[in-house]
């Protein structure tokens, strides 16, 4: 457990060593900034959406993180596809797979240095909350909810993203392969139940990670949206030391 | 030390390693000679745990390196080939985190670091263990790469090319390291330079084709090698194929070829082993009445031999 926080740190020191860090963070924040003071407007695909900030509308961010979970498909993806391409691209891997550490250690210790970075982002949005917490009375009940339903969707979105970066060495590609499978589970899946027969529908809904979020963004808890995050998580964690594994025998 | 049976790798359907067998004592200095491709890489990264062999087993320090994969590799001490680094990071917090990976504790650590960095001439100049190691020059990289692997203290050191791609004086500083290290450490190294190896290492294991071709000392080597060994003689005064004739019938001859070397005649006498016929021929060529211009006797080097081993080995293929 020792090594997976020193790999955890080491990881998490080279996203600040990198502009990637401030670039994504600065992207993430000013989606963040946009969605609440201005709101989205898209007449194009008739996408409209009030500001989260203004006089008269609810005291919560709740409309925030609803976009947020779409929104974070394409940024996490951005944020962990160097993890292991990059090692492969370089030949780190050679060093750090034969030092005395476990693949499962390597992975995590990944897995952690990205989720730390997450929770950086996510609580910058702190601000927000609190420019709420100044002009309104939110509930904080729903608050905390939303941020649970973020936190705990953040970690299954990196592991699918830290997953198609033990894919490839070539980190643009696993970039766009997280966000096609993100993409997938997110907003495709939605066209998958309106073209499947009906008695399928109600399984393939399930397997969509928005639906469980928005229990907690409702601020509802529910077991089973706790239990799918962390089971989401665990699989594709467990299948990318799996595919690490596996490179030591091609 | 380090023990290995039977040994073989394929890449797919290319066959990188082909059965190979050895065992290098605690404390000796081994090369790995070889030409480009010959499968010296493969054989060390199955050696640290890298990849997994196809069939036969390896064990160093008496640990399976399949199946006690852990103690072997904080055992082994591996530079890989161009030595990667993380290049963002600083020398010190690079060789740190290193540390810390091979489990030495905080205390521990800090004086690791400063033993290998002394070692590896890193200390000096002062800011070079501050320095990001994307702007070090190739040799100090090299130099980092193998203070890393000094830094748990490693019964056994693998590196692989250590020398290559380091200027002349590099090269010099790095083969005497390498040979200091040898007082405490197996050394394994690979190389493509018969000179360097023969100067480094006390053993040789040449291999060529993913197999074996010559293993032993130097010296035991170059035994195998000047096993028959050859008198040039160049004279003139008779027909070429009666001299050559006459060279023919002293005793210990096997076989006399001639050339011609401008208004001279160039034979090449084979002998017969470890035997030197100069003064025979001599004589013979005073009683004939012959001029001779030059007699020399020609003992294959290593380096012919090696050329030869690997080349027979490609030409095979």
């Amino acid at each position: 457990m020792r090594k997976v926080l020193i790999l955890a740190r080491r990881e998490l020191s080279a996203y600040f060593y990198s502009p990637m860090a401030y670039v994504i963070a600065a992207l993430f924040l000013l989606m963040v900034g946009v969605i609440f003071l201005w709101g989205v407007r898209v007449p194009f695909l008739k996408i409209e959406m009030e500001p989260v900030f203004r006089s008269g509308a609810e005291a919560t961010l709740r409309p925030l993180f609803d976009v947020l979970a779409y929104g974070l498909a394409v940024v996490v993806p951005l944020l962990t596809m160097r993890l292991v391409a990059e090692e492969l691209r370089s030949g780190t891997i050679e060093t750090l797979m034969t030092a005395p550490v476990t693949d499962a250690a390597v992975i995590l210790g990944k897995f952690i240095g990205a989720f730390v970075l997450y929770l950086l982002l996510l609580a910058a949005t702190g601000v927000f909350f609190a420019l709420i917490v100044v002009f309104g009375k939110p509930d904080w009940g729903v608050a905390g909810m939303g941020y649970l339903g973020m936190v705990l969707l953040g970690a299954a979105y990196i592991s699918v993203g830290l997953f198609a970066s033990t894919l490839t060495r070539h980190q643009l590609v696993a970039g766009l392969i997280g966000i096609a499978v993100l993409a997938f589970f997110t907003g495709g899946l939605y066209l998958v139940v309106l073209a499947v027969p009906a008695e399928y529908a109600q399984t393939v809904a399930k397997l969509n990670m928005i639906t469980y979020f928005a229990d907690f963004s409702r601020g509802v808890f529910d077991t089973r949206a706790l239990v799918f995050f962390l089971t989401v998580t665990a699989f594709f964690l467990f299948i990318s030391v799996k595919v690490l594994e596996s490179r030591r025998w091609r | 030390m380090i023990e290995v049976k039977h040994l073989t790798k394929y890449y797919g359907r290319t066959l990188a390693v082909d059965d190979i067998s050895f065992y290098i004592d605690a404390g000796s200095v081994v090369g790995f000679l070889g030409p480009n491709g010959a499968g010296k890489t493969t054989t060390l990264r199955m050696l640290t745990c890298f990849m997994p062999a196809t069939s036969g087993s390896a064990t160093v320090a008496d640990y399976d390196v399949f199946s006690q994969s852990l103690q072997v590799r904080s055992r082994v001490g591996y530079m890989p080939e161009n030595v990667p680094l993380y290049p963002e990071m600083r020398v010190r917090e690079y060789l740190m985190f290193r540390a810390a990976l091979r489990g030495l504790g905080h205390k521990r650590r800090s004086s690791a670091v400063d033993r290998a960095a002394e070692r590896c001439w890193l200390a000096k100049p002062e800011d070079m263990m501050r320095r990001r190691i994307d702007q070090l020059s190739r040799g100090y990289r090299q130099r980092v790469g193998l203070a890393d692997c000094l830094l748990h203290e490693p019964e056994v050191l693998v590196l692989d090319e250590p020398t290559i791609g380091l200027d002349p004086a590099q090269v010099r500083e790095m083969r005497n390291l390498i040979r200091s290290l040898g007082e405490n450490h197996t050394v394994i190294l690979s190389s493509h330079i018969l000179a360097e190896v023969e100067q480094i290492c006390s053993r040789l294991v040449i291999i060529s084709g993913g197999r074996i071709v010559a293993q032993g000392t130097s010296s035991e080597l170059r035994r195998q090698v000047s096993g028959p060994s050859r008198v040039i003689v160049e004279l003139k005064g008779g027909r070429p194929e009666q001299m050559a004739a006459s060279v023919a019938d002293v005793g210990g001859v096997l076989d006399v070829q001639h050339t011609r070397a401008g208004n001279w005649t160039r034979l090449t006498v084979q002998c017969a082993e470890e035997a030197d016929l100069r003064q025979d021929v001599a004589a013979l060529v005073t009683a004939k009445g012959y001029q001779l211009r030059e007699l020399r006797r020609e003992i294959g080097s290593l380096e012919d031999f090696f050329v030869q081993m690997t080349y027979e080995q490609t030409t095979r293929d």
